[in-house]
């Protein structure tokens, strides 16, 4: 693939200069050029009224291999209880695997996992499971092992996994032997109605711009997806799946990292990702002991609590609160964001829920843009006597 | 203890605003800078070495320009530094990324640790630390937090996860992505300082590596951007009008109805 620019046809109008997420253009003589760092992604062509950019996309040298059918989700457990995630991916993968007439299948890894008929309930076709008491910890080198193993012999097209902490980890590793791409953290996952592909849609530049991308010729194409980011749907008990046991092969694969002990963090009483209704607060707290106006809320609620970024960065409270880009995404039923301005790096992580309720005493925080309602006033007038209303029940 | 260091040159901000009547971005005064995350990668490395002796070594795969991150990188403790750079890694995806920063780690050779940093700001993958362990066969543990021992050809690291941390022992040689719990990163020393400006910095091309060419660059590249766009927000809220006992009123009625309170 190539990129160039039509000299004939480039008027020097700069537009393309302005739509570059890379901001690699430069006018030259009023002709653009295009610096090193491109990676082909077209907005600058798209911009150009005058067709004066030109991407080459060579013939492909190898069709994707038409062996490959059917789509797959990694079924994630933890102790034994599959997590939510892997629902959500099994609602938007019964979608996909519906929409390209193929099967769905759930592959799951561990040791008496409860609740695996759940995975047929929530639409897989067929569910691989491998039950040894060897898996009952996470295991990444079996893990990752033994799902290549079973993608090679199975051949799916699409192989989807939540973009939880393990499988972040370990998902690009079994990409990375099957030498297909990985595409990470999407938050939208069609399939292109004319080629088939999955088109995978994610946001770069911490939610700035949107991306979609293509695995256009190597199998599978494969992606991760955060918590929260996709509905599950609600299951179908009398739906029956078949379970494949497949044993593992405890002399060919182990495991070289060894996990020696686990401390579980004791603040983090309530999950955040699982949680309803959620209270936050930001920078706008000023000190760590104002967190109690969260905590009381959030007490009268019955409410998980969250933070932005700057309170953790400070100590105020644990990182395990943190929600956005690089902390949790979450989707509550209702999200109150107190003195929080409203970064597009904190929005990446909470703009799906039901209702957002902004509380800030600045009438320009972008937070309002999101928000279904908008309280401008100081939080700390504001949060006691939201609280002491719900306590006293009026 | 000999270490190699990935570090990537990112633009300074993802902050890019976006012109509300154009729709298109605003890039005013974006420069480049060290990832952030890789900062800390750098620090254990040079961390690591004050504790055991051996070398730092960091790379990174770029345009020329990101020869001027590598010198600040000496000026923080690196012992060397080595830029990846050629026409023909242009449009690297993950996948290409990590095979030819593993044939510049093989290159180096002699080493016992590769440390990447959690994830880049502008790519924000978190999945070239990954692929770049399985590309050399090595043992892989993310998100580590500490090191806590180093002995015998192992390591034993604790390492984030949702809800605690786990407590991990992997062998040596080893990739490990780090978190920005590790460690403070220093500034550059003046010593640093001085080194930096008179440092060498080897370029190593395609042909240095002796690359696979199928495997590098676009064509090595498995995942295409076909598309990019803006999204968009439109905002459909309501402005809670009042002193703080109306808005709260309206609020609680609101939530009422919603049948949330
Ligand atoms: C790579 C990267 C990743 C990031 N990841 C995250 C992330 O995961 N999560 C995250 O949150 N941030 C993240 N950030 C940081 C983000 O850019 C913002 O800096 C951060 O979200 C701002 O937090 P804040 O809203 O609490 O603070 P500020 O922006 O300082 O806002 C504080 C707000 O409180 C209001 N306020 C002050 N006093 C009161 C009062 N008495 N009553 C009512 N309102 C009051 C102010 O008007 C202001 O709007 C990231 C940044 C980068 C570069
Ligand atoms: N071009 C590159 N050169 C050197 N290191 C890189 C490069 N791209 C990614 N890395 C390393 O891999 C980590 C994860 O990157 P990413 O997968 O892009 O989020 C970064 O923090 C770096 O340590």
């Amino acid at each position: 693939m190539s990129i160039r620019i039509e000299i004939e046809q480039c008027t020097g109008c700069g537009s393309c200069v302005d739509v570059c997420p890379f901001g690699i253009i430069e006018i030259v003589d009023d002709i653009a050029q295009i610096g090193e760092g491109c990676n082909l992604c077209g907005a600058c062509r798209d911009a150009c009224t005058f067709e004066a950019i030109i991407i080459e996309v060579p013939v492909e040298a190898a069709p994707a291999d038409d062996a490959y059918r059917g789509v797959w989700v990694y079924a994630e457990q933890q102790d034994g209880q599959l997590k939510g995630v892997s629902y959500e991916l099994l609602s938007k993968g019964r979608e996909l695997a519906d929409t390209l007439g193929t099967e769905l299948c759930a592959v799951c890894f561990g040791h008496n996992v409860a609740d695996v008929s759940r995975l047929a309930a929530y639409g897989a076709d067929r569910v691989f499971l491998i039950d040894d008491p060897a898996l009952a910890k996470q295991q990444e080198d079996i893990y990752a092992a033994e799902l290549v193993r079973l993608i090679r012999e199975n051949k799916p097209e699409i192989v989807l996994a939540g973009a939880t902490s393990f499988g972040r980890a370990f998902f690009p590793r079994v990409a990375a032997v099957l030498k297909t791409g990985l595409t990470a953290d999407c938050t939208g996952l069609e399939i292109d109605p004319e080629t088939g592909l999955l088109r995978q849609t994610r946001p770069t530049f911490g939610g700035n711009i949107m991306a979609t991308i293509l695995c256009r010729t190597r199998r599978p194409q494969m992606s991760t997806v955060r918590p929260r980011v996709f509905k599950r749907n609600t299951p179908d008990k009398t739906r029956q799946g078949e379970i494949i046991k497949v044993d593992f092969d405890k002399e060919r694969v182990t495991a070289r990292t060894r996990l020696l002990d686990f401390v579980r963090d004791l603040t983090e009483r309530v999950k955040l990702e699982d949680a309803d209704i959620i209270v936050s607060g930001g920078r706008g707290l000023g000190k760590p002991e104002n967190f109690d106006v969260i905590r009381a809320l959030a007490n009268a609620l019955g409410a998980a609590v969250g933070s932005s970024r700057p309170p953790v960065d400070e100590g105020w409270i644990p990182y395990a609160h943190q929600v956005g880009q690089t902390g949790k995404t979450v989707c509550p039923k209702l999200y109150i964001a107190c003195g929080i301005s409203g970064a597009v790096q904190h929005l990446a992580g909470m703009q799906t829920a039901d209702i957002i309720v902004a509380i800030n005493n600045d009438p320009n925080a972008p937070i309002f843009e999101v928000a279904t309602y908008g309280l401008v006033g100081d939080l700390f007038k504001i949060v006691p006597l939201l609280t002491e209303r719900l306590k006293g029940g009026q | 203890m000999n270490i190699i260091v990935c570090l990537k040159q990112v633009p300074g901000t993802t902050d890019v605003k976006i012109d509300p009547e154009t729709n298109t971005l605003r890039r005013e005064g974006i420069e480049n800078v060290v990832n952030p995350f890789d900062t800390y990668a750098l620090e254990e490395g040079v961390r690591l070495r004050e504790r055991f002796g051996g070398r730092v070594t960091v790379i990174s795969m770029g345009p020329p320009q990101a020869e001027d991150m590598l010198r600040e990188a000496v000026s923080c403790g690196a012992d060397e530094a080595i830029l990846i750079s050629d026409r023909a890694f242009a449009g690297s995806d993950t996948l290409a990324t990590s095979y030819t920063l593993s044939c510049a780690v093989n290159k180096i050779g002699d080493y016992d640790l590769v440390i990447c940093g959690r994830q880049t700001i502008d790519g924000d993958t978190g999945q070239v630390g990954p692929e770049l362990s399985e590309v050399l066969g090595l043992p892989f543990v993310a998100y580590v937090s500490k090191i806590t021992e180093v002995a015998d050809g192992k390591m034993v690291l604790e390492r984030m996860v949702e809800d605690g941390h786990e407590v991990i022992e992997t062998p040596l040689p080893a990739v490990i992505t780090v978190v920005k719990e590790i460690n403070v990163p220093r500034l550059p020393s003046l010593r640093g300082i001085t080194k930096a400006k008179r440092a060498e910095i080897p370029v190593w091309t395609a042909a240095d590596l002796g690359v696979d060419e199928g495997r590098v660059g676009l064509t090595g590249s498995a995942t295409w951007v076909v598309e990019i766009f803006f999204p968009k927000r439109v905002h459909q809220g309501e402005m809670l009008e009042g002193d703080p006992d109306s808005q709260v009123d309206t609020l609680i009625e609101k939530l009422r109805e919603l049948k949330i309170a």
